[in-house]
């Protein structure tokens, strides 16, 4: 499931290798029975899983076309031939919002897996070498930080055209400053361990120490973070479409469904209610995910 | 304590130049150059008239020699014109939007401390209870709830259904009309839905993060020594750890500043609010470059001015931070 080459340091404490081989299988036999043991992780897992399986499935799955327009259909409510009713040009809402599934995980993945390269090389780098490296870096992240990051969103898509992969990179170029952050105060600690040291020793250069010997084990909190910052880009998604500036129609996402569902607010409740839903249990369900594996695996921090 | 403030001061200086570095750098990222946009959309526009905005903008020069005018301009709060028809100076156009905007973000800040404190502390204190196992559901719904999506549930309860509240802009049609309570009352009206909307987001991680730190406090060893002098449950508590536990909310909501600006450009659109968010919307939408570059900075200047606000209330509130 989630697992990361973890037990690496046990490997130096014994010499059997078979032995290590069984404290690792155990070690994560451990870890599985503690997430099961979490009943909110596990209900988060279940929703992420199921947005998997709803957006793979999305062509059988939807009960229309989500492009069809039907203009002898406007703004239905909610009936059995239309489950969430229908939108403005008489689409079938439920099959939009199936479709729109895919966007956000597109989104989510695209954007975090971003933020979190550039957030583990720069920490990285930053909590290994120090020195006026790590000043400048950290100085970067505390400028970022300055700008009302939704602030800095809009103003590139300004100067950008608002494609799905211009949002995905846009998001993820301005959300990798709590990563970097993390990675440098993991990377600060463990660089000072007696196994760095040893790798050292045996002649490997700064790129393996940094990679292979030391990233492994700052892993855990990078996984976390960015299982929390599906979330986040979804939700900001989610904003910049319903204000019009996110996925562009006809292409489904959840948020432009909400621009009609505020369109035609006096009249269709069902256009603002269910999509959402969708993005709050969506959410939701990567929150307690992400909230999960951190109690998983390092119970210490549980509240 | 003058000279902490200096400190945090002169600290700002490099944080305001990187933030004038990053801004010039979005400009820069227009396709064309910015003379282009003023130029094709005007029939009168010739070569010549290009040649003399290029020269304006000095776009002949090299970069660092842009940057430098551009900033020396900034200085002076000189921001431009406006691109659009009534070519307006982009500062005037900012500071006229800011103060509602400012008002909102202030309430919603005043509304969040007033909510979540309290509830932060009673489910600390009440650990394992029901209200903390209900708040608790709270905290991680209210996490995930978009809240523009919030706005659009509220408007369509208590403004369509209900008819109680109003649901755009700030002021009713024939409010001239009205007497000064009135008009007070009306304002006050139609500000409780975007106030509340600006604050919801705040509200789930601020109580949770009053919880956490509550409980922390709680453990420690000078509550215990409170408890074993034989003081009052409610004197402990409240005198003791509550102070304690409130010091770190400080920085918390100083960094939540960005946030709530951020969030003014969603609230204020859906309620047709006319604040700096609204602005930023607008221009974004018809692409006012100058505009849009005035409000990213001023967004970041804010944030700056937050984060200095809670530096020097923290000293203020925390003698250790004084006298280092």
């Amino acid at each position: 499931m989630f697992l990361t080459p973890w037990p690496i340091r046990e490997f130096d404490n014994h010499e059997n290798e078979l032995d290590a081989i069984w404290i690792a299988i155990m070690r994560r036999s451990e870890l599985i029975g503690r997430f099961a043991a979490n009943k909110m992780a596990v209900a988060g897992g279940i929703i992420v899983l199921a947005l998997f399986v709803v957006s793979l499935l999305a062509p059988w799955m939807s009960p229309y076309d989500p492009n069809d327009i039907n203009l002898g259909k406007m703004l239905l409510p909610p009936s059995p031939d239309h489950l969430f009713g229908t939108d403005q040009l008489g689409r079938d809402v439920l099959s939009r919002m199936i479709w729109g599934s895919r966007i956000s995980l597109q989104v989510g993945f695209v954007a975090t897996g971003i933020a979190v390269l550039i957030g583990t090389i720069l920490g990285a780098i930053s909590g290994y070498y120090r020195g006026w490296v790590d000043a400048m870096i950290m100085r970067l992240v505390d400028i970022m930080l300055c700008f009302p990051t939704f602030f800095l969103i809009l103003a590139v898509i300004a100067f950008l055209e608002p494609s799905i992969w211009n949002i995905m990179i846009i998001i993820g170029l301005t959300g990798w400053m709590g990563i970097t952050r993390l990675v440098r105060a993991d990377f600060v600690s463990l660089r000072e361990r007696d196994f760095v040291q040893a790798a050292r020793t045996l002649g490997a250069n700064d790129f393996r120490i940094i990679f292979i010997h030391i990233l492994p084990n700052a892993l855990a909190s990078v996984l976390v973070t960015a299982t929390l910052g599906v979330a986040g880009a979804i939700l900001t998604e989610s904003a910049l479409s319903f204000l019009g500036i996110g996925v562009q129609p006809p292409t489904p996402s959840w948020g432009n469904i909400l621009t009609a569902g505020k369109d035609n607010i006096d009249i269709s409740w069902w256009l603002s209610l269910y999509p959402g839903l969708a993005i709050l249990i969506t959410v939701l369900g990567y929150n307690l995910l992400g909230e999960g594996i951190r109690d998983t695996l390092d119970p210490r921090l549980k509240e | 304590m003058i000279r902490y403030i200096g400190k945090r001061l002169l600290f700002m200086i490099p944080l305001l130049l990187g933030i004038t570095v990053i801004c010039f750098a979005v400009m820069r990222l227009a396709p064309g150059s910015p003379t282009d946009i003023q130029t094709q959309m005007n029939p009168k526009s010739s070569v010549e008239l290009q040649e003399r905005l290029r020269a304006l903008y000095e776009l002949d020069k090299p970069l660092h020699v842009q940057y430098l005018s551009w900033l020396k301009r900034l200085v002076v709060l000189d921001l431009g014109r406006s691109f659009m028809p009534d070519q307006r100076p982009v500062a005037d156009k900012i500071l006229e939007r800011l103060p509602i905007t400012i008002l909102i973000n202030c309430l919603s800040l005043f509304l969040i401390m007033a909510i979540a404190i309290p509830i932060g502390v009673l489910s600390a204190v009440h650990q394992n209870s029901w209200f903390d196992k209900a708040t608790t559901l709270f905290v991680f719904a209210g996490f995930a709830t978009p809240s523009f999506w919030l706005a659009l549930l509220l408007m369509i309860f208590f403004g369509i259904h209900l008819g109680w509240l109003p649901i755009s802009g700030l002021r009713s049609l024939n409010y001239e009309y009205m007497a000064p309570v009135a008009a007070l009352l009306d304002l006050l009206k139609h500000l409780i839905l975007p106030v509340f909307i600006s604050a919801f987001g705040g509200l789930a991680g601020i109580s949770r993060y009053m919880r956490a730190n509550m409980l922390e406090v709680i453990r420690q060893d000078y509550i215990m020594t409170a408890r074993a002098k034989g003081l009052s449950e409610r004197l402990v508590i409240y005198k003791h750890a509550l102070r304690n536990a409130l010091l770190p909310v400080i920085t918390i909501m100083g960094l939540s500043v960005p946030g709530l600006i951020g969030g003014s450009v969603i609230f204020e659109t859906i309620f047709a609010i006319p604040g700096m968010g609204q602005l930023f919307y607008m221009s974004v939408m018809s692409r006012d470059y100058p505009v849009i570059m005035g409000i990213l900075f001023v967004g970041a200047v804010l944030t700056l001015i937050g984060n200095l606000l809670a530096d020097v209330s923290y000293a203020l509130a925390d003698p250790r931070i004084r006298q280092s």
